[in-house]
């Protein structure tokens, strides 16, 4: 019986897939693959000119970050980066701009629930688990790292 | 030279991630995570240097170059200070990052009101 | 007499005439197709209030005055209101009910709630518990974003088969008293789950559920779906209705000449890029009291069947990776001679 409804609901999701129209991929991926290739090329424009300014390697990139992560937040606020994610979609998730967004998003929205119960817990709703499993996976790997260094 | 592989790496990477979200049911959030332990994965396996080195921002940029970020604050901090490091080394290398985005992010809840979707 | 049909019908003995209908809507939805039928257009997305949330009860109070105006009655002449929304706990009809100080049930049957209302107003009405009844419900594109997605800032990509959430209320008021239109027979709907996860193709989650309303409908009543002008369905958007016409053919029955659908009326996707459609308590609600029932009072349309529906789901639901089971509530509506 249980495995009956099993079967059915596999069916009627593969007939569902079949009639519901998706974006073309193709489109999406040269959409994405132009808008997320600006962003770094900027990145890169950041990144020549803070080291043309004498900055090092680390404290460019740095730099690099801090414009484009000031410059998504502002896009944030005006309302066109939300545009900007629309046709670029994965151009505009995957770099840093795309975490920054998910950290300005929720706190312009939750402003209206408070400063701590709002903008406070809100902040971290999509960036939070960015933040935490990035911790914990380099974590993971360093203690890896730290055990492979006692061997040797 | 550096535009342009910055330009087609990140471009490519983003690309990729296309087929993720329209090919998958996973969430934007849970392609960040992905993205990020997989940057940290990449440097740990030392297979992100040499492509950072040959992508410039076209790695960085992406959210892997914070994993890469992240995994790299912990190996040096563990080679300064041994274990301790494994607690110290993430966060600090990746402060600039986080806190910018944190503090813009709350600069703007003051400024910006939400608005509506057209 | 009223009488019982079949399992989940109801064919009521008098006519419950529904007295007027009210709808207010907002900016895009007056941009829309259906700009010209709104009693109200709020163009401010926050409708002078402070948040999303209050923005909606504003809506829902605008739409039940103007309700009460047309129907010619005070607040106090009515015995109920049946109300809902998709907020959690229903809070937007709250508030808005606290200031109508009017007795209320307040429901929740997610898009189908104008469904739920009107059949529960139209047997409060036929079994001559209350003279007046009002069914009402609301939706507000932001409030719901906010409630079962993202924050509106955050930048996404929304699939073909999505649906846009209407920003707008709808509020009809039922009784006995003579007009151009009366509810004469509901069939209650089951809840229906076909095991799809998907919350971005609502349509195909709720599709089925309005095939099992239909049939039973007219295998209760004894009726051949010509026997209908129209047949509308709440907002199964352009994937849901393609599912409901496959899996009504599977059963015998063949819709495409009388099916009408609220979400795919109430927006023009090619210039609004809504995707599949509207959505929302608020959806079948305005295009209900804007659309549908001046044409059943004028007699174009004589007999409409109402199936509003909803996808049955919670934040904490789909976070669990519970299914998202479906609902449809189905109304008969017919147009009546004023005139003895």
């Amino acid at each position: 019986m249980e495995n009956q409804k099993n079967v059915q609901a596999r069916e009627y999701e593969r007939y569902v897939k079949k009639v519901t129209p998706t974006h073309s991929l193709p489109v999406n991926m040269a959409r994405a693959f132009l808008v997320g290739g600006l962003i770094c090329v900027l990145g890169q424009y950041i990144l020549n000119t803070a080291q043309a300014m004498g900055a090092d390697k680390e404290e460019a990139g740095c730099w690099c970050s801090l414009i484009l992560i000031f410059l998504s937040v502002l896009l944030t606020g005006l309302n066109i980066y939300p545009k900007l994610a629309k046709f670029g979609g994965a151009g505009t998730l995957v770099p840093i701009t795309g975490f920054a967004n998910s950290v300005a998003a929720p706190a312009i929205e939750y402003q209206k629930e408070g400063q701590v119960f709002g903008i406070g817990c809100k902040i971290f709703t999509i960036a939070g688990p960015v933040i935490l499993y990035g911790v914990v996976s380099s974590w993971a790997l360093g203690l890896i790292y730290c055990v492979m260094r006692l061997w040797r | 030279m550096d535009y342009i592989n910055a330009f087609w790496v990140g471009g490519l990477i983003c690309a990729i991630v296309q087929i993720l979200l329209d090919r998958t049911k996973l969430m934007p959030g849970r392609i960040m995570v992905l993205l990020v332990c997989t940057g940290a994965v990449l440097s740990a396996f030392r297979i992100y240097d040499p492509f950072a080195e040959y992508a410039g921002a076209g790695a960085t940029v992406p959210l892997i170059g914070f994993g890469h970020l992240l995994y790299q604050g912990v190996k040096d901090a563990v080679d300064e200070c041994g274990v301790l490091g494994l607690f110290m080394g993430g966060l600090r290398a990746s402060a600039t990052g986080i806190s910018a985005a944190l503090i813009f992010g709350y600069l703007a809840s003051l400024v910006f009101k939400p608005k509506m979707k057209e | 007499m009223n009488e019982r049909m079949g399992h989940q019908s109801i064919r009521f003995g008098e006519p419950v005439y529904i007295r007027s209908g009210a709808s207010v809507a907002g900016k895009k939805e007056g941009e829309g197709p259906l700009g010209p039928c709104f009693d109200e257009i709020e163009k401010d997305p926050l409708a002078g209030e402070k948040t999303w949330e209050q923005a909606e009860s504003a809506l829902q109070h605008r739409a039940a005055l103007r309700a009460l105006d047309k129907a010619g009655i005070r607040n106090t002449d009515l015995r109920m209101i049946f109300a809902g929304d998709l907020l959690a706990q229903c809070t937007a009809s709250c508030y808005n009910l606290a200031q109508l100080d009017v007795p209320v049930y307040g429901l929740f049957g997610a898009c189908s709630t104008m469904g739920e209302a009107l059949s529960l107003a139209s047997m409060a009405v036929a079994g001559d518990f209350a003279e007046y009844a009002m069914a009402l419900t609301s939706s507000h594109f932001a409030s719901a974003e906010k409630e079962f997605r993202f924050p509106l800032a955050y930048g996404s990509q929304r699939p073909l088969s999505a649906t846009w959430t209407v920003t707008g209320s709808g509020a009809c008021v039922l009784s006995k008293e003579k007009s151009g239109a009366a509810v004469t027979g509901i069939t209650t709907g089951k809840i229906v789950d076909y095991g799809l996860k998907d919350s971005m193709n609502m349509g195909a989650c709720m599709a089925p559920a309005a095939c099992d309303t239909i049939c039973t409908h007219l295998q209760d009543f004894g009726r051949q779906p010509e026997e209908y002008s129209k047949i509308i369905t709440g907002d199964l958007g352009s994937v849901g209705q393609q599912i409901l016409f496959d899996l009504l053919e599977k059963q015998g029955y063949d819709i495409k000449r009388q099916h009408l659908d609220c979400g795919m009326l109430i927006f023009d996707d090619a210039v609004q890029d809504t995707h599949a459609g509207g959505s929302g308590c608020g959806c079948s609600a305005v295009v209900f009291a804007s659309y549908i029932l001046p044409r059943i009072i004028s007699g174009e349309w004589k007999r409409v069947l109402f199936v509003p529906t909803g996808a049955l789901m919670s934040k904490v639901s789909f976070a669990e990776g519970q299914t998202v089971p479906g609902i449809a509530q189905a109304v008969v509506v017919e147009h009546m001679e004023e005139k003895d």
